[in-house]
């Protein structure tokens, strides 16, 4: 019985979010109460089994017996491994700060709570359920059920039509990545014979090269798509429509790394023999181009939450490359500290705009920095986390990938310095804009800090940004054999990420001065338009994609409902029995002797007919 | 004794004028009686039937109960019908059968 306890990190979030939904819709209080205890209670659990106060393996239940020769049951299983448990507590740890943030972001807002709570709740039923799961089916269970409720809380308000169509595209973005994964699933199963993480791995070398890549890039599919990778990465920034806690814990620290840690998961079970040449290259390519683009992309963004998407974009891809370099650790490690700044930065981020009467422009800021100090500090700890100045965690992460990069394919070491200087120079820029000067607009010049439910969550995290790098904090939280955090080691990394640090620093300074300006000095050339476009791709997916197959597919079914269905069954049955009746009304001529006539001329055919042709009748 | 073919030629001689009555004329209670006088021709033909059938004398006399029939039925025939003629030229002023087109258009 206690060894199956690990079941309630499923339950409790379940359970809660179905009692939210059905028993408290009118009671906003008691829903936000349950969710945040179901929060408190995972994350309890959680330490209880990392400290080894419980421990024992949780009971496998089989789900659907299919056992036929060749084909393994699907189960249902919870892997406990220090990976995954170094997961949990990111996972259950922001998940309770977020939750306790939220109460007072979303104190005044007139939506429903209750809705807004059970969603919370079903999202960490669904992301600990990738976290856990033992085998890849179960693992697709939560990918479709964190993209349910990554749905529900983008569309949290759902009246704002924006926010309504973001939702539907992060949704439907993702179904497309997901379509590869289900057909990676299925060749993982066909090839391995298995989907169980426990029993991959074995046999590799029997298995053809172009079965392993296809079956791995497969995979991949799915993890570009929630992990937002290009080219499905467009989802992401329009997910900032949703409240800011909610971009915080699902388009930051949780769901967006789900991808990169399953792809690790993947890479530890199936073996780093599994990840061929092809595949590796691959991987690592999309997380570089992605990281490239979305710092790009950054460097023009005025809204502070689409500044800090791109920023998780351009980090994902970071963490995307570090898995196709088989630099697993890296990505973890990344992983791990990217959460926790990441999701103080847009917990900052959320302060700040809920405290500028709901507005992200940033050139409606500025002049923060004395009015929030609690919030201002925060923030400046996790930008220093993210441009990875050292000491923070950010530094410690990013120095291992840039590592593993120059060990492996020096390329991609320098793709990575850019996008560091790229990722300085756009944090810079948000920092000074905001947090320097004077307010710009009507709405900074009385803002003032949070609460002690919006503070409190945000030093806590701040914390965490700034330790989670050091090697006592770090060797625990990336459970890797022969793992060490780095120190401070000189070598062509260390100078090469410092030139870039004080390069993006030096650039935005001298661009942006103290904040004194009111408008960004580099828009209005051709470059900046198009970066502020989103260098075209939405666009082009709107009018050329999605386009052409809706124009294609809207003409073939007006064809045939027109032609087909309207003009040959409806009215074509209609005009073919019209003309008859035309034909033959003539017949019915409305003359008595006429009747009479044919009735007779009738009768004597029977007869006829009666008498000759039939004489046996 | 008259052989069959003589009341059978009468029959269809009356028939042929009953037919051709109905065919050509206008007036519907002419139309009517010429109906009356196709029944009459059937009847002549039946009862000659019966006769002619008839062993020793005895006619069969099935044929002779339908005769009877026809009658009783003609006498009801007649007076719906005569009844129906009343009410159409009630409704109409007329009684030729050219005025009740209505349906035709």
């Amino acid at each position: 019985m206690i060894q199956n306890l690990p079941w309630l990190f499923l339950l409790l979030p379940l359970a809660v979010a179905a009692i939210d939904w059905l028993f408290f819709k009118k009671c906003a209080c008691c829903a936000a109460a349950l969710s945040i205890l179901s929060a408190l209670g995972t994350f309890g659990l959680c330490i209880a089994y990392l400290t080894g106060l419980c421990t024992g393996t949780p009971d496998v239940y089989t789900w659907m017996p299919i056992a036929t020769e060749g084909m393994p049951s699907l189960s249902l299983g919870l892997l406990m491994d220090p990976l995954a448990m170094r997961m949990m507590l990111v996972v259950t740890g922001i998940g309770l700060l977020v939750h306790i943030f939220s109460l007072g972001y979303m104190k005044g807002d007139t939506s429903n709570h209750s809705r807004y709570f059970a969603g919370l709740s079903i999202f960490m039923f669904s992301m600990t359920m990738i976290v856990l799961a033992d085998n890849l089916a179960m693992t697709f269970i939560g990918w479709e059920m964190v993209g349910f409720s990554s749905y529900l809380l983008i569309g949290h308000w759902f009246n704002k039509e924006s926010a309504a169509d973001a939702a539907k595209k992060a949704f439907i973005t993702n179904r497309v990545g997901d379509f590869g994964f289900l057909i990676g699933i299925l060749l993982t199963m066909g090839v391995f014979g298995t989907l169980s993480f426990s029993e991959m791995g074995t046999g590799t070398e029997a298995i053809p090269t172009a079965v392993l890549t296809a079956t791995v890039l497969c995979l991949f599919c799915g993890a570009i798509g929630k992990s937002a990778q290009f080219p499905l990465h467009v989802w992401l920034p329009d997910a900032m429509e949703g409240p800011t806690p909610v971009s915080a814990l699902i388009h930051a620290a949780t769901m967006v790394a789900a991808g990169v840690y399953m792809m690790v998961r993947l890479q530890v079970s199936m073996g780093e023999g599994a990840f061929t040449e092809t595949a590796c290259l691959v991987i690592a390519g999309v997380g570089a181009i992605t990281a490239v683009l979305a710092a790009l992309m950054a460097v023009q963004q005025d809204d502070i939450k689409r500044v800090l998407a791109y920023s998780t974009l351009s980090q994902l891809g970071y963490m995307i490359m570090a898995v196709g370099l088989l630099a697993g650790e890296a990505a973890m490690f990344h992983l791990y500290t990217h959460a926790w700044f990441k999701a103080l930065l847009f917990l900052g981020a959320g302060a700040i705009i809920v405290r500028c009467h709901h507005e992200q422009d940033i050139w409606k800021m500025g002049g923060l920095g004395n009015r929030m100090p609690i919030t201002t500090v925060c923030f400046l700890m996790g930008t220093f986390a993210l441009i990875a100045i050292p000491g923070f965690s950010g530094f410690f992460s990013k120095e291992l990938i840039l590592d593993a990069a120059l060990e492996k394919c020096p390329f991609f070491f320098w793709v990575g310095a850019g996008v560091a200087a790229l990722t300085t120079f756009y944090m810079a820029r948000l920092c000074i804009i905001t947090f320097c000067g004077s307010a710009r607009a009507h709405g900074a010049e009385h803002a003032k800090d949070g609460g002690f439910t919006m503070s409190m969550p945000l030093l806590l995290l701040a914390v965490m940004a700034v330790i989670s790098g050091f090697g006592f904090v770090a060797d625990y939280l990336v459970p890797f054999e022969g793992f060490h955090a780095h120190g401070f080691e000189l070598g062509l990394p260390f100078y090469v990420s410092m030139g870039a640090l004080v390069v993006g620093l030096l650039l935005a300074f001298v661009i942006y001065g103290c904040g004194k300006r009111s408008k960004d000095p580099l828009s209005g050339n051709f470059i900046s338009k198009s970066l502020r476009e989103r260098l075209y791709i939405d666009k082009f997916y709107d009018k050329g994609i999605i386009g052409i197959l809706q124009e294609c597919g809207a003409r073939t079914i007006e064809f045939a409902d027109s032609a087909i269905i309207r003009g040959l069954f409806a009215q074509g049955a209609a005009w073919f029995t019209g003309k008859i009746g035309m034909l033959l009304s003539w017949i019915q001529g409305g003359s008595l002797r006429a009747y009479s006539l044919i009735i007779g001329i009738g009768v004597i055919f029977v007869i006829f007919l009666l008498a000759y042709t039939f004489p046996s009748l | 004794m008259t052989p069959l073919a003589h009341y059978l030629i009468l029959s269809g001689i009356l028939f042929s004028i009953g037919l051709a009555g109905v065919l050509i004329r206008k007036n519907i209670i002419v139309v009517f009686m010429c109906l009356e006088m196709m029944l009459s021709a059937a009847n002549i033909s039946l009862v000659a039937f019966s006769r002619a059938q008839g062993t020793e004398g005895v006619p069969v006399y099935d044929a002779q109960v339908l005769a009877l029939f026809v009658v009783a039925i003609a006498a009801a025939e007649v007076a719906i019908g005569l009844a129906l003629i009343v009410a159409m030229f009630r409704a109409r002023k007329s009684v030729e059968s050219t005025a009740i087109t209505s349906l035709k258009d």
